[in-house]
């Protein structure tokens, strides 16, 4: 009986990570689903759904995360696929950067019922004036109205563009 | 009429560029309707090619007169030999396609369009349209030369930055 599992790799980055991980899970008919990989500061993280009959992950993949210096972190995913995954509400933040706006932003756009299913922060601008920002994309499960009402209360002097997002289907 | 079976990817049929019609016959007409058809079975589909139905023709249906929530529109569109001879601006949107199921991603199109084409009387109709019309109509001539939506997907990092509903 094959089941899901969720890997989690991160180490410095280096050239090849990608390709020996993903090679030694295709060598033992390892099947991947969804993957998030991206390089974070100078590491680099990766998420994998990985499709197998049981294998023992950890072990398998012992020999790669000690030539390439990766943490490894095995989760169960019992849940599997994930079907209510369609965005309807995409948002931009950015603004002078300062700590708390993701906190702010996000708990602000919580209450007024948004559902994160994708966000990615990044730093930008010279060090002196550095500039953060943020992209999203959720479900607004009251409404982009209701979105846009909350972001009005935010005090941060960020700027925030929220759009709602019609999928064409054709 | 007929509900037609849909292709789905990676038939390669979908990867071929059309041919022009030139025969504006009954037969054209009957295809049509089934064409029609099609699109109306497929949940909430505002737009069909030929191609998607395995007929390499310049023929595809837009109509996204229907959606809850309403868009600028020309009612039901029948194209056939569709040109578009200007575009304008990009917008990034969220597109899917009957022919790649449990799929949808972002893709960057020309926000305003001038599009022209032959009804079944092979009478020739030329209008401007943009946003969600323009988006449809540039997603089923994409069908027509052979690409998918998914041969123009950008990143997830890929932000324009759009046009504002609220800004602070």
């Amino acid at each position: 009986m094959k089941k899901w599992s969720l890997l989690t790799l991160v180490g410095a980055d280096q050239p090849g990570i990608v390709s020996k991980v993903t090679q030694a899970l295709a060598a033992v008919d390892c099947e991947l689903g969804e993957t998030s990989m991206m390089r974070m500061g100078c590491n680099f993280s990766m998420m994998l759904r990985v499709h197998h009959d049981g294998k023992d992950l950890p072990d398998l993949l012992k020999g790669v995360c000690s030539e390439l210096k990766l943490h490894l972190h095995v989760d169960e995913d019992v849940d599997g696929a994930c079907v209510d995954n369609e965005p309807d509400v995409n948002i931009t933040v950015y603004g002078a950067d300062r700590s708390g706006i993701v906190a702010e932003v996000t708990s602000t756009l919580a209450d007024a019922g948004l559902n994160i299913i994708d966000l990615e922060t990044a730093l930008a601008g010279t060090t002196d004036k550095p500039i953060y920002i943020m992209t999203i994309e959720g479900q607004a499960k009251n409404g982009v109205d209701a979105l846009t009402d909350a972001a009005k209360t935010i005090s941060a002097a960020v700027e925030m563009n929220i759009v709602p997002i019609q999928t064409l289907r054709a | 009429m007929t509900v037609l079976e849909i292709i789905h990817y990676p038939d390669d049929r979908l990867k071929q560029e059309s041919q022009e019609v030139e025969l504006f016959d009954q037969e054209l007409k009957d295809f049509v309707t089934d064409l029609e058809e099609t699109r109306m079975a497929g949940p909430g589909a505002v737009g069909i090619a030929a191609p998607q139905v395995g007929c390499a023709k310049r023929l595809a249906i837009v109509d996204v007169s229907g959606l809850k929530k309403p868009v600028d529109n020309h009612g039901y569109l029948l194209m056939i030999n569709p040109e578009i001879t200007k575009w304008e601006g990009m917008e990034k949107g969220r597109e899917g396609c009957l022919s790649v199921p449990d799929f949808t991603g972002n893709v960057i199109r020309a926000e305003k369009i001038k599009i022209r084409f032959q009804g079944l009387d092979a009478q020739w109709t030329e209008f401007e349209t943009h946003g969600y019309e323009a988006r449809a109509i540039q997603h089923e001539i994409d069908h027509l030369d052979g690409m998918l939506f998914l041969d123009r997907l950008v990143s997830r990092r890929t932000d324009l930055f759009q046009r504002k509903i609220y800004k602070k």
